[in-house]
């Protein structure tokens, strides 16, 4: 692991509770031109196209099909998808960059909630055996885990409410939120989550350009380096661990190098305003970081493409100037279950 | 930079049959992941990572069963990525995984696909009716059965050569425990005689529909130093991806599959694969693949494929053997197959494939495609590590 890349541009839709007028691919085109427009490239210089996606979102099998053609795969492409966030999307075309065999990716992700109920159709991420029959949706299980945190007098209601309205007005200045300003906290879902503690349903898809060493020079004014990055799984029974702590965020973190200097700014894949107070914790942010300047997960959720977003808006802080070492953090599964952990930074200005 | 050399010292894989009633989805998985473990004396303490793979998750009903599976494969407090990039899965799961070690992210992966088919039915979950887009008709046949019929009309092959590959295929799954049809009684006039599913594609010339997982344990030279028995050493390894469908494309000889073989070739400095290659494990689901992929991995001149088939060439005691397990005609567990085809392949250059082994094996092809004939995964294993 001795090559230096970076991100080099970032794009995403506006993320909307519903995009009924637009296919998956019609929602992702926009996205893809703006990012190879951002860089000057065209998709025929793209050395690696990695994408996340998920079938069950999209309610059909190998829907990731389409959504290739809207790349625009000819003459064929050296091309991989996973059925994860696009962070992972992001992780496996860093990995290939990592090998030598190219010096440009394409990573793109997206997903559509609006369709269904995604609070349902994620009971279908559990064990199908034991506790997929039984329907806990993801809102009861984060729930759960907001619980056991106050159980241990790590949070109350008034914090955990406090975090949602301080997401929500740093989104104020993300015109791509869906959720922005003062928000009302609104009644339990489901105890002791308000609406206010959870993340908006909606619709959207992100795009990012990695290239390796003087590429990214060439590309990108200030690249944002990637410094580390690391995931790590937990056990999948929410019985058998502590909800209230995140070890695989501390150890993607330590791997990741996230404690060998302070960042000045973190991007948190918290879908719920109780998730941030167990991340915080895990990576040792304090008052000092700035956390979720985009507004995060609780301004703007598009499942699959939320964890590549956070990536993205720290990409896009150190692209500005806004920040010169950022931590972006990527989720999947039932609380927190597994955990992506990235260092970026800026050259010195 | 210089990569790290890709070694596979485990191969492990399950019994593959029709419904695996006895196990859950994650006992299949530990099943196959324990056996590659045996296979090279490891155990999962020594595994870095988890890179796995399966085809649409509908096939179960669990949404990214990784999560799940996370426990059964011993991931817990390791990375664990999941693949799917439709019926070349396998084989891109386990490029995935190989190029964490080439990278030295990792030196020892664990990497495995898997399908419990029995959990539903794949044919109509591969039909689900989109509006405003061309179905895939009755299930992957329906798709593939005009692609056949116009290399039959293109290359004038006569309308017996895909019975032979069945026969072939078949008979050579007698000799693989694993292979999910052990037809005794197979004649080729049984093939020839069975009912027409798809025409041309008769019942025997399609593949069954399996459960079953297969894994394999990837390291780097200094894994493959402390392996107990022979690794298989990887030389080239590519994917390609193309349109499903648009003007001008080639649904008898993708270009993607012509171009992922060339990148393969290259990496290994195969200059003439007809030569250089000894044996190949390709992914023929519906009996005249065979010939056409042939001709689509430059085994053969176009329209030129059938006449390897039909000369006997391919059989597992001819000069270029393909299809040495059975293949996906003999067992199809989807989002196993690609990986299933990649593991024979290292089998053969270890010399561990058995009864089926192919005398003097050194440079094995195993191949991998899927959607509409638009996703390829392949890789080039040799003997001996590569010397670049």
């Amino acid at each position: 692991m001795n090559r230096e890349i970076a991100v080099v541009a970032f794009a995403q839709t506006d993320h909307r509770r519903t995009s009924d007028e637009y296919s998956e691919v019609e929602m992702l085109m926009p996205v893809l031109h703006e990012v190879l427009a951002r860089t000057g490239l065209k998709t025929a210089d793209i050395g690696f196209t990695c994408s996340g996606s998920s079938d069950y979102l999209a309610g059909r099998a190998f829907s990731f099909t389409l959504a290739l053609d809207g790349v625009g795969a000819w003459p064929p492409i050296s091309e991989s998808h996973v059925e994860m966030d696009g962070a992972w999307a992001l992780y496996e075309a860093w990995v290939k960059l990592q090998t030598g065999d190219a010096d440009t990716a394409l990573v793109y992700s997206y997903g559509k909630s609006s369709p269904g109920s995604v609070r349902d159709v994620l009971t279908r991420q559990l064990d199908p055996y034991y506790v997929a029959p039984l329907w806990p949706d993801s809102i009861a299980l984060a729930a759960l885990q907001a619980q056991a945190l106050i159980d241990a007098g790590r949070t109350d209601e008034p914090a955990l409410a406090a975090v949602g309205a301080r997401s929500r007005a740093d989104a104020e200045t993300n015109p791509h939120a869906q959720l922005r300003g003062s928000i009302p906290q609104g009644e339990y879902l489901v105890r002791p989550l308000r609406t206010g503690d959870c993340p908006p349903i909606g619709d959207g898809a992100a795009a990012v350009i990695l290239a390796a060493g003087e590429r990214a020079r060439d590309l990108c004014e200030r690249p944002a380096w990637i410094r580390g990055i690391d995931h790590r799984i937990e056990a999948h029974g929410i019985g058998v661990r502590d909800l209230t702590d995140s070890p695989s965020t501390r150890l993607a973190a330590e791997r990741a190098g996230a404690f060998e200097r302070p960042v000045d700014t973190a991007e948190l894949h918290a879908s719920f305003s109780s998730q941030e107070v167990v991340l915080r914790e895990a990576l040792r942010l304090d008052e000092g970081v700035r956390v979720n300047p985009s507004g995060g997960a609780l301004a703007a959720n598009p499942v699959m493409a939320a964890g590549l977003i956070r990536i993205g808006e720290a990409a896009a802080r150190i692209h500005r100037g806004e920040s010169d070492r950022a931590l972006a953090h990527a989720t999947s599964g039932p609380c927190l279950q597994q955990n992506l952990v990235a260092v970026l930074e800026g050259d010195p200005r | 930079m210089s990569k790290e050399p890709v070694a596979v010292i485990g191969v492990g894989q399950t019994k593959h049959v029709a419904a695996r009633r006895d196990v859950s989805i994650a006992g299949l998985v530990r099943e196959a992941a324990r056996r590659a473990l045996d296979d090279a004396e490891l155990t999962w303490a020594d595994i870095d990572a988890v890179v796995i793979g399966k085809a649409p998750d509908f096939f179960e009903g669990v949404m990214m069963p990784e999560l799940y599976l996370a426990d059964a494969l011993g991931a817990v407090g390791k990375p664990m990525m999941r693949v799917h990039t439709a019926g070349s899965v396998g084989g891109s799961t386990a490029l995935v995984a190989a190029s964490l070690v080439a990278a030295r992210v990792h030196g020892t992966v664990l990497t495995l696909a898997f399908e419990k088919q029995s959990e539903s039915n794949a044919m109509w979950g591969l039909s689900l009716p989109i509006p405003f887009q061309q179905p895939l008709l009755a299930g992957a046949g329906g798709f593939f059965a005009p692609h056949v019929r116009a290399y039959m009309r293109r290359s004038g092959a006569p309308d017996t050569v895909g019975s032979l590959v069945a026969y072939k295929n078949r008979r050579n799954a007698l000799k693989n425990p694993y292979a999910h049809l052990h037809e005794h009684d197979i004649t080729l006039e049984k093939v020839q005689a069975s009912p027409m599913l798809w025409d041309p594609i008769r019942y025997s010339e399609t593949c069954p529909s399996s459960d079953g997982a297969c894994a394999m344990i990837l390291t780097d030279r200094a894994g493959a130093a402390r392996a107990p028995r022979p690794a298989a050493w990887m030389h080239g390894g590519a994917m390609r991806s193309e349109p499903t469908l648009f003007a001008g494309k080639d649904c008898v000889s993708p270009l993607a599959g012509r171009d992922c073989a060339a990148d393969v070739y290259r990496q290994a400095g195969i200059a003439d694969p007809r030569r250089d290659i000894d044996a190949v494990e390709m992914y023929v689901p519906f009996s005249w693949y065979e010939p056409m992929w042939l001709e689509n991995l430059g085994f053969a001149a176009e329209g030129e494929g059938w006449k390897l088939t039909e000369s006997g060439v391919t059989e597992l005691d001819g000069d270029l053997p393909v299809d040495m397990s059975g293949g996906v005609l003999s067992t199809n567990p989807i989002g196993a197959s690609g990986m299933i085809r990649f593991a024979e392949a290292a089998l053969q250059v270890r010399g561990l494939a058995g009864e089926h082994q192919v005398d003097g094996a050194r440079r094995v092809l195993g191949h991998a495609y899927g959607g509409g004939s638009q996703f390829f995964a392949m890789w080039l294993v040799g003997a001996e590590p590569p010397t670049s």
